[in-house]
């Protein structure tokens, strides 16, 4: 089984004695109520989804990763993992803090150190840009103005909209074994699945033993297809079209942040966690608008020949009404006029009428469950 | 019994950790072999002994449950 990032897979679950005791003391700390997205990082952090993270990082570590892609033990590590706190909860807390959701506690905090960042750096360093334009620059920007580092410890869960599909990386590694997969890709979605995912998921599958088809729930921009939609959409492919021995769907808990290659290193690292050996890397990763070059996502994958998690790297896949199947550019000797592209606009298109593509784009039993739902956007400007 | 023993490694792997050790703290390439090993080890070692095997039946519990086994 592949080593966990760092190291070691953290553990910070209170089980037991340990978990009654730390409730039992809940009601003596100050609490700080999170956003769903910031409790999901809680859980992530003490599950093991970002080992080697223990907590919310501190000064150093974040200046290390913003600067050098790396926290300061030189381990790869892209995105921050911080909590923002305002100068009125700073001044109250003290030697650990309760984080809240939804009013019930869900971890407590063992508070390190508490510093001020310069939101400026955080955006050039995360996203390269300081353009609001960027879904991820407005979020940095409307942070609070302190960070509050620490370990974690999870006191309870955060309620999943779709328990089914929540699996910590401990079970998916159980699984793995179980299923006899020694190498397994793993495939980061936050969309429904059109044929051309279809075809990338299935090539990289060819080689491997195993298929771990893992969408993002959570915070997505406006346009962005529902949690819900995504994971019916995928549940119609997998029944229609892929073989049970083959192939895992379980849902991640996390914010998209469209960062663009410091994301997709990020993703890599989370999918190494949960015990992938290979992970599928495509066109503009994790990109939003034009921020980023279309293969960025993939050159950054240089920088990293230590991440411990092979990076499978995927040309556009497109229909080619000559050749008569699903192909791409390193196959296919005809021109532009033949092909039909798997682009996401394209897709909505299609789904709302506007395109006459539906045939060559997507799967009959997956459109079909799209269109149940009568709307599978997300709303909002 | 020796305190070392031999292992063979490519003679361009040798040569280029020679190159990369020059003006480090590492006196030689055994020293670098022998601390990447002992790493190495280390980090293999620190996952398999995590999960007891009452901890892995709840968890093929709870799979089996969801319907993945």
């Amino acid at each position: 089984m592949v080593v966990p990032h760092g190291g070691r897979l953290v553990d910070r679950v209170l089980k037991g004695d340990e978990r009654q005791e730390a409730l039992e003391r809940v009601h003596l700390l100050p609490k700080l109520e999170l956003s769903r997205d910031l409790a999901f990082e809680v859980e992530n952090i003490a599950t093991g989804v970002f080992s080697p993270l223990e907590g919310f990082l501190g000064r150093e570590d974040l200046e290390s990763v913003l600067d050098h892609g790396r926290l300061a033990n030189d381990v790869p590590w892209t995105i921050p993992i911080v909590l923002d706190i305002s100068e009125d909860v700073a001044s109250s807390i003290r030697d650990e803090l309760v984080l809240c959701y939804r009013g019930e506690p869900v971890a407590i905090m063992e508070v390190e150190e508490v510093y001020a960042y310069d939101r400026v750096g955080m955006a050039l360093g995360v996203y390269g840009t300081t353009s609001e334009e960027h879904p991820g620059v407005l979020k940095v920007n409307g942070m609070k103005d302190l960070l509050v580092a620490g370990k974690v410890d999870l006191l309870n869960q955060v309620p999943s909209p779709f328990p089914k599909y929540k699996l910590s990386p401990k079970e998916t590694r159980v699984l793995f074994e179980l299923k006899g997969w020694r190498t397994v890709v793993g495939f980061q979605t936050r969309n429904v699945p059109h044929i051309g995912h279809e075809y990338v998921q299935k090539t990289a599958l060819t080689f491997v033993d195993g298929l771990f088809i893992n969408p993002v729930i959570g915070r997505k921009k406006p346009g962005d297809f529902k949690d819900e939609v995504i994971i019916a959409a995928y549940e119609a492919l997998m029944e229609n079209y892929y073989l049970r021995d083959t192939a895992v769907l379980a849902v991640l808990q996390m914010e998209m942040r469209y960062a663009g290659p410091r994301e997709a290193v990020h993703h890599a690292i989370v999918r190494k966690n949960f015990g992938c050996t290979h992970f599928i890397v495509g066109r503009d990763h994790a990109g939003v608008g034009n921020f980023y070059p279309p293969y960025a996502a993939q050159e950054i994958f240089e920088d990293y020949p230590d991440i411990g998690i092979v990076p499978l790297f995927f040309r556009s896949f497109f229909y080619c009404r000559r050749c008569g199947g699903v192909v791409n550019e390193k196959v296919c000797p005809h021109g532009e006029e033949y092909r039909v592209s798997f682009s996401g606009t394209k897709l909505r298109r299609t789904l709302k009428g506007e395109a006459e593509e539906g045939g060559v784009l997507i799967r009959p039993e997956v459109e079909e469950v799209i269109r149940s739902y009568p709307e599978p956007f997300v709303e909002g400007r | 019994m020796d305190r070392t023993k031999e292992v063979k490694i490519p003679s361009s792997l040798y040569r280029a950790i020679e190159e990369k050790i020059e003006g480090s703290n590492f006196p030689s390439v055994s020293e670098f072999v022998t601390y990447a090993v002992r790493k190495a080890l280390k980090e293999l070692s620190g996952y398999r002994e995590q999960l007891s095997e009452e901890e892995k039946e709840e968890i093929k519990d709870r799979l089996r449950a969801l319907g993945y086994l």
